[in-house]
Formats: structure tokens, C-alpha cells, sequence
């Protein structure tokens, strides 16, 4: 548990220590909010009924971009390979860095919901379900996306293939995490579709840590 | 006295299968024979289909296009299985021929794929009204072709054929979740893709229209076979090709 600890903490000391790197996704995420409503135009009743999908696009494409980071440098610096020694299983480590992706990655996006809320004209009770849906379904988002990057870790153009890759895979999340916003009225089946999104979510962070060792063990051979 | 011994003739079925050079020796008198028998069962199906079926009392004409979707639908969840299955050998039991085959599969289950959507969407334009629908089952199976082509496109990414296969046989596993979905999204969702023909309740259509579906599927499946077999050779000629030249090479550099 010590050692689980602490390379958690280790990698959120990283990230943090690259502050420029976490306030540039949030830009990232943020401006997809100022494009939309210039593209589309700013039909206030419009961008209310389009705002759902938009912030859950938004949040997938800025997580996608900050993929590649999960991995990279502690496979080209050696770390990894240092920690396939370490006291717990490679699995955990994997386990560890994916929580630790969450926290400054994912998290600074969700925190920053309320200004693209405030940009797509929506209110308070849709802002609150968009914020439980992203919370629930972005641990799922970034498992698959571990896998991707996990494969890819060895490539030096990986950064755009691993997206391609697991993009098709993360289509439920997207399909229940909107539906989890967008049924207002019916409490019955946003209940649902938050449930089914919960389930994928635990689902998916229980076994893809396998997969993803597996690719980065299989790397290093 | 030496005592000599023939490997070959140690060899197992599973064994030969596993060795390319014996691969490539047996695989070779299976080529004219697909080759034929595919012909022949195309023959006889696209003449069943054309001029031997009855026109659907509601569709008319248009049911035909079934002959050559259902057969390319059927094919592109087959291929990916039997690469999950290829994928599972690579990573399980390292065998030398499960990458080469994973390797080769994914082109042509794309094209099986890319088959049936495009059929799927000339007979969807006269009877629903519409190209593309997002219906359960055409929106997996357009998961399964853009799984096909990242496939593909990971695959031309790596240099070392070796550990792709490793990697790739991962990812591969990962997206056999979409299978099942694929199979019973006519069941869960109720939407206009209409549900399969064969069920265990028996078959609801009438034999007329079911001998030629069934030659149909036949043929594009011993088709399948074929192209490979036919592509499993060529790509261990391929990296036997590969291995020379870079052995000469290292002799021309010292």
C-alpha cells in the first residue's frame, strides 16, 4: 500500500510540478466551448439543447490529447522498467498512474465544466448532472484510453494512433453519458443510463490495468 | 553408428500447422481447389440468386441485394473472431503462424465490413427511405470497420512485425466486446434493422429464398478461405524475403 502511495503521489508531484502542461488542456477544453457557439451561432435555445454533448465531446477530445502523457516519459526516461522491481505488482503501478492520470487530468476538466456551462447557456440542475456523468464516466474514458496509450508507448508517432485506436471502443461511454444529461424528465431512465455508465466504468478500471501491463511488459522485452 | 533422425517426421498435425516452412508446403495444394470450389459455388449461387428466387412481395426486386449482404455481415464478425482467436494464440501459445494470420485477417475484414455496410445502405435507400440510420446494429457494425482500419493503420505503424503482433493481439481481445453487441443489438434494440433469419425457432423465410442465401454464404466463406490462405503465404514469403535481405546486408557491411 506504501509503494502504491507513493507513486501515486510521485506522479501527481509530476504533474503538477508541469503546471503549464494541465493549464493547456484546460484551455484546450474550454475553447471548444467558444468555437461551438461561433460555428453554429449563438441561438441561445440551440446551444441549451446541444450543450450536453457538446462539454461530453469536449471532454473527450481534451482527454485523448493528454493520452499520451500517461506512459511516455517514465518508459523513455527507464522508470518503468525500474518499477516492473518494485515491491508490488506491475499491475497496481499501472493501477496507480491510471488514478493519478484521473486526478490531473480529468479532474481539472471537470472542474472547469461550470465556465463551458456558463458559455452554452445551460442551467444549474443540467449543470449538476453533467458534472455527476463526466465524474462517473471519465474513469472508463481514460481505462480504455490506457490501453491505447500503453500500446503505443513505443512509438514515436503514437500520439495520434492511440486515439484512432480506442475511439470506436469508448462509443457506450459517450452514447450513456449523454443520455445520463439529456432525459430530464424521465428520472426513470437518466437513472438508468447514469447506472449502466457506473457499471461500465467500474467494469473497465478493474481489468484494463491487465491489459495495459501486459502491453507495456510486452514492450520492454 | 549415428542414428538419423528426421524432424519432419516427428512433427505432429499441430506442429506441421505451426511451422511456416511446412506451411507453405502443404498450404500450396490447397489453393487450386478453394479457387475452384468457390468458383463453382459463386456459379451456381448468383444463379439461384438472379434467375432462380422469387421477388418479395413487398420489396420486390431489391430483396436480392440480401444474397450478397447477409453472406458479408456473417464475414466480417467471422474474421474478427477468428482473429481474436489467432490473437489468444499469439499471447497464449506463441505460435509462429497465429500473427502471420492475424496480420493478413484484418484487410480483408475490413473489406467484408465495408461490404456489407455499403450493400446494407443501397437496399436501406428504396426501403427505408435512407442511406445510413443510426440503428444499433449499423452503428456497431461501422465500430467494427473503424476497429478494422485502426487495426490496420497500428499494424504499418510498427517496424518489428514481432512485437506488434503481441501488442496488436491485445487490443484485438480488448475489442471483441463489440462482437456480442453487434450479434444481439437486433435483440436488445428495437429499431429498423430487422432481426436474423435464423433463430431457434427454425427459419422464417420460405427454402426458395434460403438455398440461394445459404450457397451465398458458403461461397464467400470458402472465398474467405482462400484469400487467407493466399495471404498467409505471401506474407511468410514476405518476411522469409525480408530476413535475406537483411542478412546480405549485414555481410556487405562486415
Amino acid at each position: 500500500m506504501k509503494a502504491f502511495l507513493s507513486i501515486l503521489l510521485r506522479d501527481i508531484k509530476l504533474a503538477t510540478s508541469s503546471f503549464g502542461d494541465m493549464l493547456t488542456l484546460v484551455l484546450f477544453f474550454i475553447m471548444i466551448g467558444v468555437i461551438v457557439p461561433i460555428a453554429i451561432g449563438p441561438d441561445k435555445d440551440l446551444l441549451a439543447l446541444i450543450a450536453p454533448g457538446v462539454i461530453w465531446i469536449a471532454a473527450f477530445l481534451s482527454s485523448l490529447l493528454a493520452l499520451d502523457k500517461m506512459f511516455r516519459q517514465d518508459f523513455d526516461d527507464g522508470s518503468l522498467l525500474a518499477m516492473r522491481h518494485a515491491s508490488i505488482s506491475f499491475e497496481a503501478i499501472v493501477f496507480a498512474k491510471l488514478i493519478a492520470h484521473w486526478l490531473t487530468s480529468i479532474l481539472p476538466l471537470i472542474i472547469a465544466t461550470p465556465m463551458l456551462a456558463l458559455m452554452l447557456n445551460m442551467n444549474a440542475q443540467i449543470l449538476t448532472y453533467t458534472i455527476i456523468s463526466l465524474t462517473v464516466g471519465t474513469p472508463a474514458l481514460i481505462s480504455f484510453g490506457a490501453v491505447g496509450a500503453a500500446i503505443t508507448v513505443s512509438l514515436r508517432r503514437g500520439g495520434l494512433i492511440a486515439p484512432v485506436l480506442i475511439l470506436p471502443l469508448t462509443l457506450p461511454i459517450l452514447i450513456f453519458g449523454v443520455s445520463a444529461i439529456k432525459t430530464g424528465t424521465g428520472v426513470g431512465t437518466q437513472g438508468t443510463a447514469l447506472l449502466i455508465l457506473g457499471a461500465i466504468s467500474l467494469v473497465t478500471v478493474a481489468f484494463t490495468p491487465f491489459a495495459s501491463a501486459l502491453a507495456l511488459k510486452l514492450t520492454q522485452e | 553408428m549415428t542414428q538419423k533422425i528426421d524432424p519432419l517426421k516427428k512433427m505432429n498435425w499441430f506442429d506441421r500447422i505451426a511451422h511456416p516452412g511446412q506451411f507453405l508446403k502443404w498450404s500450396g495444394y490447397l489453393i487450386l481447389p478453394l479457387a475452384i470450389l468457390s468458383a463453382i459455388l459463386f456459379g451456381v449461387g448468383l444463379w439461384f440468386a438472379f434467375f432462380n428466387s422469387p421477388e418479395d412481395y413487398q420489396m420486390g426486386n431489391t430483396v436480392r441485394i440480401m444474397y450478397i449482404h447477409v453472406p458479408n455481415a456473417w464475414l466480417s464478425q467471422l474474421v474478427y473472431v477468428m482473429m481474436a482467436v489467432s490473437a489468444i494464440g499469439t499471447l497464449v501459445w506463441r505460435h509462429p503462424l497465429a500473427d502471420v494470420s492475424m496480420k493478413v485477417a484484418a484487410p480483408l475484414g475490413a473489406a467484408f465490413t465495408t461490404m456489407a455496410l455499403f450493400t446494407g445502405m443501397l437496399w436501406g435507400r428504396p426501403t427505408w427511405g435512407t442511406y445510413w440510420e443510426w440503428d444499433g446494429r449499423m452503428t456497431a457494425t461501422l465500430i467494427l470497420l473503424l476497429m478494422y482500419l485502426g487495426i490496420i493503420a497500428l499494424w504499418r505503424s510498427f517496424d518489428d512485425q514481432l512485437r506488434a503482433a503481441k501488442l496488436i493481439a491485445i487490443i484485438t481481445l480488448v475489442g471483441v466486446i463489440n462482437i456480442p453487441i453487434i450479434k444481439f443489438s437486433v435483440d436488445w434494440w428495437n429499431t429498423l434493422h430487422q432481426p436474423s433469419i435464423v433463430s431457434t425457432e427454425g427459419l422464417s423465410m420460405p427454402a426458395s429464398i434460403y438455398t440461394p442465401l445459404l450457397i451465398m454464404t458458403f461461397a464467400f466463406t470458402v472465398l474467405f478461405a482462400l484469400l487467407q490462405t493466399n495471404a498467409t503465404r505471401t506474407e511468410i514469403l514476405r518476411r522469409k524475403a525480408d530476413r535475406q535481405l537483411r542478412k546480405s546486408l549485414n555481410k556487405e557491411n562486415g
